[in-house]
């Protein structure tokens, strides 16, 4: 009797794939306080070590800088997280139960992970409006896509973000003629559209001006707190204006941890910052 | 979900719609009522040539479904449209009956001509209209998901994906050229008497299948524009536009590509189904790769991922190609590459962009003079 009623459990209409949700659904667990584990990961490219034994946390909660230089493998670290990239060797979980390893890149999406990419991009002949209601959190298979209709409560969610990352008055606009910062403000939109629990923004404010930054920093602050936020930035200003704990990645691993005072102190970080 | 929501803003299908509308009711006028002498007569060649260029404008709207929303160059869809043709030839072949040359009840003149005595497995059921129908859209549709499935899958992009698809075609060509294949060899299948009960020869059968020609555009136009507005069309241009973007956000982006290509290549099986009817013929020439080179052609011109300009690249062309190989056939060929070269040269977005370029000349023209309409 069990197995038929199992049979028929998985036949329901609003549940199709329940083997799959089953795997989706498994809750964020993060009731160690941290939602990010990666540990002893190891990446190379043709012989070339760009992950290296890499041991990386992030809390619930928290705003995080990640600063290193050209080639430490910020970019691949999250290329890893997001299931870009498998590494040869280590273990990515996603709170205490999810292994990230495990998981396609729409899944980790799907779960709550959220990337901006080193170039900005967004779809550039689609309306900013449009950028927003493509990214937004829900079912997201063929069908349900083609017949998706707008609720009056998505509306509502897609002008909250809107007013979030300040542009109401480019609603109708085309995402391509935006500015350069603007764009960026898009993308962080387009991930907060996905209610996600980790955001990864790689290096946000390259080309913006200074006022661009301030706005951005004030945007990625008020973040803190609801969203865990990976940030991944070269510019040194930036980084201590929105900075409580800095990690400073070298050829593929942790070189040191903490505010950004101590950080910028500890003379290793400074040797590697200086021989370049 | 309804019409008007599905045109909304699209001015130029709106017209493109309308002038169907006015040639599907005038042209069979033209041809029944008004009488052979008078100059206004249109003859049934003609209303065969018109039929054709539908089927073709069909299938120029399925490539740019694809091209123009999905971003995949398919070099291959004519192995659909062929497809799709071939189903309604077996169909056609099978109501022949006994009145072939070697007058067999049940086989083809080829097969009595290769001396088999009974009909292969896959001709069997296509002595049934519907089952044909079918089959005209499924094999089609079940090649254009195979082959999708594992081409997206692995994520075969660009350029090696079109060399995929003219090696799809290609094959397709030579398998259908074997006579052991059973299709005909190299002569294909023809000499077709009659489809549903109506002799093929006769001017009303004629206007039937323009009819259902033009009938099959306006609803292969409107599927198509209603997946291009839905939230899918708008996750399609996405993909074209930024394909890993699409795949971070959460699209199944593999799974987008496969439904969307089937669909096309179901709507190239259709086009081909009512072709094959108005020419006579169907034999390996229309897998050639040539021809979807040429159809892609046909959608540049008439201008990308605005549906209509597929229609009036596709009609323009075989226009000119029918005019052309009448009176200077050696040159159909150099007059359509400087037509691809001119128009990429110089109208990137085709004819259905000089509209747009001409209406912001109009307005920076208008804009810049004084207004006598303005009165103060
Ligand atoms: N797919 C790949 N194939 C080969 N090598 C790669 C690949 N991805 C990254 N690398 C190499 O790995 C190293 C780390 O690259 P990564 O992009 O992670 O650096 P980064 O810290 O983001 O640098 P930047 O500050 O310049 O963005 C670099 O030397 C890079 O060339
Ligand atoms: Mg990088």
């Amino acid at each position: 009797m069990k197995a038929v009623e199992q049979l028929r459990e998985s036949m329901r209409k609003d549940r199709q794939w329940s083997f799959m949700y089953s795997m989706l659904d498994v809750d964020l667990d993060v009731s160690q306080g941290v939602i990010l584990y990666l540990e002893d990961v190891s990446v190379s490219f043709d012989g070339f070590k760009a992950i290296n034994n890499l041991n990386f946390y992030v809390n619930a909660g928290e705003l995080r800088c990640v600063i290193g230089p050209n080639g430490a493998g910020k970019t691949t670290m999250m290329d890893i997280i997001t299931g870009k990239t498998r590494p040869d060797t280590g273990s990515a979980y996603f709170g205490r139960t999810i292994d990230l390893l495990r998981l396609s890149e729409p899944e980790i999406a799907a779960l709550g992970v959220g990337r901006k990419f080193q170039k900005p991009t967004v779809f550039e002949s689609h309306s900013v409006f449009e950028n927003l209601e493509l990214a937004m959190a829900g079912d997201k298979r063929v069908f349900p896509t083609l017949f998706a209709k707008l609720s009056g409560e998505q509306r509502d969610r897609i002008h909250e973000v809107l007013g979030i990352i300040g542009l109401q008055e480019q609603t109708r606009r085309e995402a391509g003629a935006l500015s350069h910062g603007q764009k960026q403000w898009l993308e962080i939109g387009m991930l907060l559209m996905q209610d996600p629990h980790l955001l990864l923004v790689d290096e946000p404010v390259a080309g913006m001006t200074h006022q661009e930054m301030d706005r951005t920093a004030e945007l990625l602050l008020s973040l803190e707190g609801k969203h865990s936020v990976v940030v991944v930035e070269h510019d040194m200003d930036f980084v201590r204006s929105i900075a409580k704990r800095v990690t400073v990645l070298h050829q593929g691993s942790v070189l040191a941890e903490g505010s950004m005072d101590e950080v910028q102190n500890d003379p290793r970080v400074v040797e590697v910052y200086l021989g370049e | 979900m309804g019409l008007d929501s599905v045109m909304k803003g699209d001015k130029g299908g709106q017209a493109m719609l309308a002038v169907l509308l006015v040639v599907a009711v005038v042209v069979p006028i033209l041809n029944l009522v008004v009488p052979e002498s008078s100059p206004w007569h249109v003859s049934t060649y003609t209303v065969t040539l018109l039929g054709k260029y539908l089927t073709y404008a069909l299938l120029a709207v399925a490539v740019d479904l694809v091209w123009g929303y999905l971003g995949i160059l398919s070099l291959g869809h004519a192995a659909f449209f062929g497809l799709g043709g071939y189903a309604m030839g077996m169909y056609l072949m099978r109501q022949i009956g006994d009145r072939g040359v070697y007058g067999h009840p049940v086989l083809p003149d080829f097969m009595v001509f290769l001396n088999w005595s009974e009909l292969p497995w896959f001709w069997h059921g296509f002595d049934l209209f519907w089952f044909a129908a079918l089959m005209a859209i499924l094999v089609p549709g079940a090649l254009a998901f195979v082959f999708g499935y594992l081409a997206f899958r692995s994520r075969v992009t660009g350029v090696y994906l079109s060399i995929m698809t003219q090696a799809l075609t290609y094959a397709l060509m030579l398998a259908f050229f074997r006579n052991e294949m059973g299709f005909g060899g190299n002569n294909g299948l023809t000499d077709f008497k009659d489809i549903l009960g109506f002799d093929l020869k006769s001017d009303a059968t004629r206007i039937g299948l323009f009819l259902a020609s033009a009938g099959a555009l306006a609803f292969g136009y409107l599927a198509c524009r209603w997946i291009v507005t839905s939230r899918l069309g708008r996750v399609a241009v996405a993909i074209r536009d930024a394909e890993a973007r699409t795949r971070f956000i959460g699209y199944r982006v593999d799974r987008v590509k496969l439904a969307i290509f089937t669909f096309s290549a179901m709507l190239a099986g259709v086009a081909g189904a009512l072709y094959v009817p108005q020419v006579g013929i169907i034999n390996p020439g229309e897998f050639s790769p040539l021809n979807s080179i040429e159809l892609v052609i046909w959608v540049a011109i008439g201008g990308r991922a605005t549906l209509y300009g597929a229609v009036i690249g596709a009609i323009l062309v075989n226009y000119g190609k029918t005019y052309f190989t009448g009176a200077f056939p050696e040159a159909w060929l150099f007059a359509l590459g400087a037509l691809f070269v001119i128009v990429t040269l110089f109208l990137p977005k085709g004819i259905a962009g000089l509209v747009g370029m001409i209406r912001t000349w109009r307005r920076s023209r208008s804009a810049s003079e004084p207004h006598p309409e303005v009165s103060p």
